[in-house]
């Protein structure tokens, strides 16, 4: 350190110094800060775009009303992956239904536990084309809620949905995607799932 | 602001000692710009060779198709772990340690603001690098899912998870350390009469990088703690099962990680602007757009990242804007090779080897910027991403852009760091065998990305042979060609070879600039007492040798 004593201007200098460093350090934690910010930024803007599917319209309440368009037949096509390719079997019990939008529509899901073990399932849901995930509306699904599996359990699970008539007019095929994780480890932590 | 002399924490040694401490100690505890700028150009060097011969393994790997030398396993340990060395362990220290060297040199002051972050900023990286490269030995190896660390794979890495995510905060920490030091710097302790636009373009480059860091370095460690707890503490922010989006890591990611590879060009567009009018004898063409150029880069930066993310499935809309910011940017990066082909027209040019280098950057960088403007059209890209094509595009970009650049400021600047000229028939060898081999190297990688040929696979379909068999060649020629530069630049540093102490102040006929006023080699400290800097760039009474001679 300094041997002599300062002189009122070196003084300054430093203080200017030390005032920008934490000016600049404050940038640093903003920015810190604006990492974790981005992930309700981006949710927003996939509701916003319906993008993933990821979609308000998908969970409604069981009195939805039904005013159904019979001019109308869309195909509804459903695919099933199982995440990492194992624990369960996994399928849709038709691969895809013919269906008027604006009435209610309920098909079975099968679920396999293939391990010897309890495990804990959930399903995570995505519509295409991105348009029609607005317009999907679910009364009742399989993965609303964590599906725990006994050893070999084989589990029926309906999903109960209905496309509204505003369904953009060149949309003809829905695609309802659902991907099976498995969340055993998860599911003993408290997170919940979204959607 | 002239001050008497600096006493203050510029000297965290002995006031009146004007010399270095001796032994190791010295360059443990220093606190002098000039000798933590040569640490860092050391370690960086340290970094390169490394990950050079990580490099040489996936290449020797690529030789042919079918697995010779290393499990696809551990081939992707390589490939991960090279990019990460080179990038932050090569590129970044290499620009940092000129930063240290040449910024206070060139604005007229003592040290840096904030010494002893300097030396703590410093000493972070070889514990951060020594971490992370020890994890090729843990149970599970290296960390092998691409230096993108993309989840849900890099979330599969064993023990080494931890590391990495340990070792990747450091050297965040450590670069922002950095970064702060230079722009509190730049920004408070200009010589009087250095105003804002008569800084170096090199001084403007790393000023804008600077903030770059400070922005986005922040949330690179705001994605890696994601990853952490995600992994380890039960949340699901990029976890599909819990409600998360590993898409969204991309975002975060690529948000980061475009403005950082513009880190990585930006100091180098600076060295260039200072090379190229020296050897054509002529002030830089346009100077005030070159400033302007850089600012519009760095802040155009920031709205492309999703060009890294042409097939994740965004929508048409996104596509579109990421596709036309993108070649926005093609404009400022066009503005800066006008002006530098501008300034060498008409000059009474001479080729020493760092014009060699810095002529050579401006084309083959020009050749990266193009594939890069092919990979911006979004419909392009859904053919070639993830190909060859990419690798041959960034390392254009890296190699014969930020590599040569650095290389070509050592060139130019070590006389004036050890009084000792290089030797020029050398640099002339290594400049014309670098340039050679590099071409070889990554010139037929466009090919094989045409042809469809996937990046990041230790194995190929047979009619990929021929193509890689030369760009493995190239490789093993770019890498042995480097051992003429670190013999020159030991030549300069020890003396070797009869070299002496000859070299002029100016150093460069054609040389302009602060750090061509203080003696060959420069004084271990220079402007303690601040010159006042004329029109010119140049100290106004000539005292400024005396007074950094004292
Ligand atoms: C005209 C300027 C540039 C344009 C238009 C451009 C465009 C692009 C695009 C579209 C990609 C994504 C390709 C893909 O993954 O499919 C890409 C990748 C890349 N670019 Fe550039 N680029 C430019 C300049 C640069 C510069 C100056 C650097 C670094 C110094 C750079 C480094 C990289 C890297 C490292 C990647 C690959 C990242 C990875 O996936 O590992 N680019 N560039
Ligand atoms: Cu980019």
């Amino acid at each position: 350190m300094a041997a002599e004593p300062e002189s009122p201007e070196q003084n300054s200098d430093r203080r200017t110094r030390r005032y920008t460093t934490a000016k600049l350090l404050l940038v640093v934690a903003g920015m810190f800060g604006f990492g974790f910010a981005l992930v309700p930024m981006y949710n927003a803007l996939c509701q916003l775009t319906n993008l993933n599917g990821k979609d308000k319209g998908m969970l409604v309440s069981s009195n939805v009303q039904e005013h159904e368009d019979d001019s109308r037949e869309v195909t509804v096509q459903f695919l099933t992956t199982v995440n990492g390719g194992r624990v369960w079997s996994f399928a849709a019990n038709q691969a895809q239904i013919k269906v008027h939008p604006g009435k209610l529509y309920t098909v079975m899901f099968t679920a396999k536990n293939e391990e010897d073990n309890a495990v804990v399932g959930q399903a995570v849901p995505s519509v295409v084309p991105w348009s029609a995930a607005r317009h999907l509306h679910k009364t009742e699904c399989f993965c609303f809620t964590q599906q725990p599996f006994a050893a070999n359990e084989e589990k029926q699970m309906p999903v109960r949905f209905m496309l509204d008539p505003d369904l953009p007019r060149d949309v003809n095929m829905v695609t309802l995607s659902y991907t099976f994780f498995d969340v055993t480890q998860l599911a003993q932590s408290v997170s919940k799932p979204k959607s | 602001m002239a001050h008497e002399h600096a006493h203050d924490d510029a000297h965290g040694h002995d006031d009146h000692a004007h010399g270095p401490d001796k032994g190791i100690m010295r360059w443990i505890k220093t606190t002098n710009h000039k000798d933590l700028g040569t640490l860092y150009l050391f370690f960086s060097f340290t970094m390169f060779f490394i990950g050079g011969l990580m490099s040489l393994v996936i290449r020797a790997e690529l030789f042919q198709p079918g697995l010779q030398f290393v499990d696809p396993e551990l081939f992707n340990q390589f490939t991960t772990m090279h990019a990460l060395v080179m990038i932050f362990g090569g590129v970044m220290p290499g620009f940092v340690g000129l930063a240290n060297w040449m910024v206070p040199m060139m604005i007229g002051c003592s040290d840096l603001a904030l010494p002893r972050v300097n030396n703590w900023g410093f000493w972070l990286l070889p514990f951060a690098f020594t971490m992370l490269l020890s994890t090729f030995f843990l149970p599970g190896g290296a960390p092998a899912g691409g230096w993108t660390i993309y989840p849900p794979l890099v979330l599969q890495t064993g023990n080494s998870f931890p590391i990495l995510i340990f070792a990747i905060h450091l050297m965040g920490i450590s670069s922002i350390t950095g970064a702060i030091n230079i722009v509190v710097t730049i920004l408070n302790m200009r010589a009087p009469g250095m105003t804002l636009l008569k800084m170096p373009l090199f001084v403007w480059t790393w000023l804008i990088t600077a903030y770059l860091l400070i922005a986005v370095m922040p949330v690179l460690a705001g994605a890696v703690t994601m990853l952490l707890t995600d992994k380890y503490f039960g949340t699901s922010f990029f976890n599909a099962a819990g409600g998360g989006d590993p898409v969204m890591f991309e975002h975060i990611f690529w948000f980061f990680g475009h403005p950082e590879v513009y880190i990585m060009i930006l100091p180098a567009f600076g060295i260039i602007s200072s090379i190229i009018p020296t050897f054509a004898r002529k002030p830089l063409f346009g100077y005030a757009s070159m400033v302007y150029a850089v600012a519009s880069i760095a802040f155009l930066s920031f709205i492309v990242w999703a060009h890294h993310m042409f097939t994740v499935g965004i929508p048409l809309a996104g596509e579109l804007f990421f596709m036309f910011s993108t070649m926005l940017i093609a404009v400022p990066t066009g503005v800066k090779v006008f002006n530098w082909i501008a300034t060498m027209w008409g000059g009474s040019m001479t080729y020493e080897t760092p014009m060699l280098f810095a002529i050579a950057f401006v084309f083959l960088f020009s050749i990266g910027g193009f594939s890069g403007l092919s990979l911006a059209l979004a419909p392009v890209d859904f053919q070639y991403h993830n190909t060859y094509f990419v690798v041959a595009h960034f390392h254009y970009v890296l190699v014969p852009g930020a590599v040569f650049s650095i290389i070509a400021a050592i060139y130019y600047w070590i006389p004036k760091w050890t009084g000792r000229m290089y030797n020029e028939t050398a640099g002339k060898w290594h400049f014309w065998l670098s340039s050679i081999f590099i071409n070889v190297t990554f010139f037929p990688q466009h090919f094989l990305g045409l042809a469809g040929m996937p990046r990041r696979i230790p194995d190929y379909a047979v009619q990929f042979t021929d193509f890689n068999m030369v760009s493995t060649v190239g490789a093993f020629g770019f890498f042995v060609s480097q051992f003429i530069f670190i013999f020159n630049v030991l030549a300069c540093c020890y003396g070797w070879f009869g070299r002496t102490r000859n070299v002029s102040n100016q150093v460069w006929e054609g040389a302009t600039g602060l750090e061509w006023s203080v003696p060959s080699p420069a004084p271990y400290h220079t402007f303690e007492d601040q010159p006042l800097v004329g029109d010119d760039g140049m100290p106004v009474h000539g005292d400024a040798v005396a007074a950094a001679a004292h």
